[in-house]
C-alpha cells in the first residue's frame, strides 16, 4: 500500500515515510542526520531549439539522510528523501525517495527490504550492466543519478562467492526533461503516457540475481535480470500530441531479459575492465560491451598528485544508440590536497561518423562543509546521421555549490 | 731471516683477515640486531585479535590554518598474511560514509576497495598508491599499512641513544616493497617496551623529508601499547598532520565478515 502511494503520490508517501520513521526512532537517541543542500547554475552555449527555452538555469536540491543502527549492531534503518526545485523545468522539479530501507545482517547473509539503490559495473563512460534502478534522467544525462527502487534483496555470502537475489515488486518510469527543460530539448518525451508490454504495467514483479567473487586480482560479477526494461524503446509512430499540438514520443517499456558480466583485473597501477550484456525481449535482441583500461601514475614527481589515464571501446549492436562504436579516452587528476581537488575529463569519438562528445568534471572542497563543483558537457563535429545530433543544441557548463552536514 | 719474513707475511695476512672479519661481523651484527629489534617489537604486538580506533586528523598547512578529518579504523589481525582493515570516514561531511577496505599482503601489493556512498559504488583501486597522501594529510598510505610482515623492510641497528628521556635503539629501515616513497627510515624504539617513539623519513632522493613523533602511549589489555597522539611534520613543505585518538577498543569479536565488500557497503 505504501508502495502504491509512493509511486502515485510521492509527496504523501514522503510525509508518511517521515512519520513512520520518527515513530520507529522516537525512543531512540542515536539517530544520525547528515546530507547536503546544493545550489546549481547551468549555462547553455547554443541557441535553443524552441523560443520558450532559456540559456540560464538555476536549481537547488536537498538530500538529507537519516540513519539508525540498533543496539544489536545487526539491524539498521535508513531514509534518504530527495527534492529538487528547478527554475525553468517543472519536470526537473521533483521529489524522490532514494532510500527507505530496513537492513539485517546475519553471519552468512544480509537482507534489505524497502527502497534502495544498487550499482553494478566497472567502466567509466557507460554503465551497461547496472540495471536494478531506473535512471533519474532529469538530474543529469550521465545516467549516474538513480531513482529509488522498491526491493527485497537477500545476499548469501559463501566461500564460492556472494549471491545477490532480488525481488522487485514495482517499476519506476524514467524521468525526462519537460518542454521547458534542457538538456534533451530536441525531442519531446511524454512523462505520463508510457505504455507497457505487460498488462501489470508498473506492477510487474521483476527478478534479478548476481553472483560475484574476488579471485586474486580479479573481481568478477555475472548477473541476470528478468522484468520491465529500465531503458524505454521509442518508435517514431508512437507519440501523443501535447496541448500545443506538438509531438511527444511515448516511452515503451517491454519485458526483457538481460544477462550481464562485469570483470576487473587490478595489477599494480593497471585496471583492466570489461562489461558485456545481452538483452532479449519482444523487439530488443542485442549485444553490447565496453572494454577498457585505466592506468594511474601515482604521486607524479613526488607532488602528491595521482594522474590516471583511461581508454574504453564501446560497442552496441543497436544503430540508434549514441555510443555504439566509439572510442573513449580520458584523464583523471587527484591532487590529494587538503581540499580533495579532483578533475576528470573524457572524449568519446564515434568511429563511424566524425562525431565526438566530451565532458569535464572538477570538484574541490571549500573549508570543511562546502563543495564546489564544475561540469561541462558537449559535442563536436556532429554528423546529422548520428543520434548524438539531439544533444547539439544543449551543450552546457554547470557550476554547483553544496553545503554538507 | 727467511723464517721471520714468512712469519711477517703470515702475521700481516692473519691480521688483515681478522680486520675484514671484524668489519663483516660488525655489519652482520648490525643487521642481525636491527632485525632482532623489529622482530621483538612485532612479537610484543601479536595476539591483539581485533581492534577499533576512533581518531581526529588535524591538517595544518604552511600558513598555519588547519582543517579536521574524523575517521574510524577497524583492524583484524591475520597470522599468515598482512592484517585486514576497514577505514570509515565521518568528517568532512562530503565524504561521510566513504570507506576503504584493505587486505594487506606485507611485501606484496595490498588489495584495496573504495566505497563511494553517493553512487553506492565499490571500486577496486590500483595497488601502487603506497606513497600517495592519505586524505590530503602528511601521512602516506604506506604509513598506515600493516607492518606485521617482517620482510617489508631490511634492518640495520645503528646505535643506542637517549630520546624523550628513554634509552632507545636506533635502526635504519629500508623498504623492500615496491612503490615506496621512501629510500630509508630511521626508527627509534625504547629499549624497555620496544615502542616506536620517532621515525625520520628520507624520500626517494634521500632528502630528509618527514618526522613522525609518537606520544602519549597507553597500555591496553595489560599488554599492547598504543600511541594516542601522533605528529607528522613535513620538513620540505612545512606542513604537519596531528592524529589524536579518542579511543581504542580491543577484541570486539570482529570476524572476516566485518571486512568483506558487503561490510564495506554498510559503512555508515
Amino acid at each position: 500500500m505504501m508502495l502504491r502511494i509512493f509511486l502515485l503520490n510521492p509527496l504523501t508517501a514522503l510525509l508518511l515515510a517521515l512519520g513512520m520513521f520518527f515513530i520507529i526512532c522516537s525512543n531512540v537517541h542515536a539517530l544520525e542526520l547528515s546530507g547536503n543542500v546544493t545550489a546549481e547554475y547551468r549555462y547553455f552555449f547554443e541557441s535553443p531549439v524552441r523560443d520558450n527555452l532559456e540559456k540560464h538555469n538555476l536549481s537547488v536540491a536537498f538530500e538529507p539522510k537519516l540513519y539508525h543502527l540498533f543496539a544489536n549492531s545487526r539491524d539498521s534503518i535508513s531514509f534518504i528523501p530527495f527534492v529538487r526545485l528547478d527554475q525553468n523545468d517543472p519536470q526537473r522539479t521533483h521529489l524522490d525517495i532514494r532510500e527507505l530501507k530496513w537492513q539485517k545482517v546475519g553471519g552468512q547473509w544480509e537482507l534489505r527490504i524497502g527502497i534502495d539503490k544498487v550499482f553494478w559495473g566497472v567502466t567509466e563512460t557507460v554503465h551497461l550492466v547496472n540495471i536494478i534502478n531506473q535512471v533519474d534522467m532529469v538530474e543529469n544525462p550521465d545516467e549516474e543519478d538513480l531513482l529509488g527502487q522498491p526491493m527485497i534483496n537477500l545476499t548469501l555470502i559463501q566461500n564460492w562467492g556472494n549471491l545477490n537475489l532480488f525481488v522487485l515488486p514495482a517499476f519506476r518510469e524514467r524521468t525526462f526533461p519537460g518542454r521547458d527543460g534542457r538538456p534533451g530539448s530536441s525531442v519531446l518525451i511524454s512523462n505520463d503516457k508510457a505504455v507497457y508490454e505487460s498488462d501489470a504495467k508498473q506492477w510487474h514483479t521483476d527478478f534479478a540475481v548476481r553472483w560475484s567473487k574476488t579471485i586474486g586480482p580479479w573481481d568478477i560479477g555475472i548477473s541476470d535480470f528478468y522484468g520491465t526494461s529500465r531503458e524505454p524503446r521509442f518508435d517514431s509512430s508512437v507519440f501523443t500530441l501535447d496541448s500545443r499540438g506538438e509531438r511527444e514520443l511515448i516511452p515503451i517499456y517491454e519485458i526483457t531479459n538481460q544477462i550481464g558480466m562485469d570483470i576487473q583485473c587490478t595489477i599494480g597501477g593497471w585496471l583492466l575492465k570489461l562489461e558485456a550484456i545481452h538483452r532479449s525481449g519482444q523487439t530488443d535482441n542485442f549485444f553490447a560491451s565496453a572494454t577498457g583500461f585505466e592506468y594511474t601514475f601515482e604521486n607524479i614527481a613526488l607532488s602528491g598528485t595521482d594522474f590516471g589515464v583511461f581508454g574504453e571501446y564501446l560497442y552496441d549492436e543497436r544503430e540508434f544508440k549514441t555510443m555504439n562504436r566509439d572510442i573513449a579516452a580520458g584523464v583523471r587528476l587527484s591532487f590529494n590536497d587538503m581540499q580533495s581537488t579532483e578533475v576528470l575529463a573524457a572524449l568519446i569519438q564515434d568511429t563511424k561518423y566524425s562525431s565526438r562528445s566530451y565532458y569535464l568534471e572538477a570538484s574541490r572542497r571549500l573549508g570543511n562543509s562546502f563543495k564546489l563543483a564544475a561540469e561541462i558537457r558537449g559535442v563536436a563535429n556532429v554528423d546529422d546521421r548520428d543520434p548524438l545530433v539531439e544533444f547539439k543544441a544543449d551543450q552546457y557548463v554547470q557550476i554547483s555549490l553544496g553545503y554538507y552536514f | 731471516m727467511k723464517v721471520s719474513k714468512l712469519f711477517f707475511v703470515t702475521l700481516i695476512s692473519a691480521l688483515s683477515f681478522m680486520a675484514i672479519c671484524a668489519a663483516e661481523s660488525k655489519l652482520l651484527f648490525a643487521e642481525d640486531k636491527g632485525l632482532t629489534i623489529a622482530r621483538e617489537a612485532d612479537r610484543r604486538d601479536e595476539g591483539f585479535g581485533d581492534s577499533e580506533e576512533v581518531f581526529t586528523m588535524t591538517l595544518v598547512n604552511e600558513h598555519g590554518s588547519s582543517v579536521k578529518r574524523r575517521m574510524r579504523v577497524r583492524t583484524l589481525e591475520r597470522h599468515n598474511d598482512g592484517d585486514w582493515s576497514l577505514s570509515i570516514f565521518d568528517e568532512p561531511a562530503d565524504v561521510k560514509g566513504m570507506a576503504l577496505l584493505t587486505y594487506s599482503h606485507g611485501i606484496d601489493p595490498d588489495d584495496q576497495w573504495l566505497y563511494m556512498p553517493a553512487l553506492k559504488r565499490v571500486k577496486r583501486i590500483a595497488s601502487n598508491n603506497k606513497s600517495g597522501a592519505f586524505m590530503g594529510s602528511e601521512f602516506s598510505f604506506e604509513d598506515f599499512s600493516s607492518t606485521n610482515d617482517i620482510r617489508k623492510y631490511t634492518y640495520k641497528y645503528l646505535r643506542n641513544e637517549q630520546f624523550a628521556g628513554m634509552d632507545c635503539f636506533v635502526s635504519e629501515w629500508v623498504p623492500a616493497y615496491e612503490h615506496s616513497g621512501y629510500k630509508r627510515m630511521i626508527v627509534w624504539h625504547d629499549t624497555l617496551e620496544y615502542r616506536v617513539l620517532k621515525i625520520d623519513y628520507y624520500n626517494r632522493g634521500d632528502k630528509f623529508y618527514k618526522t613522525l613523533l609518537l606520544k602519549e602511549y597507553k597500555q591496553f589489555l595489560g599488554k599492547y601499547w598504543r600511541s594516542m597522539r601522533m605528529e607528522m611534520q613535513n620538513h620540505l613543505e612545512n606542513r604537519s598532520t596531528i592524529l589524536t585518538y579518542d579511543k581504542y577498543r580491543f577484541r570486539l569479536g570482529l570476524t572476516e565478515r566485518d571486512f568483506d565488500q558487503n561490510a564495506l557497503k554498510r559503512s555508515n
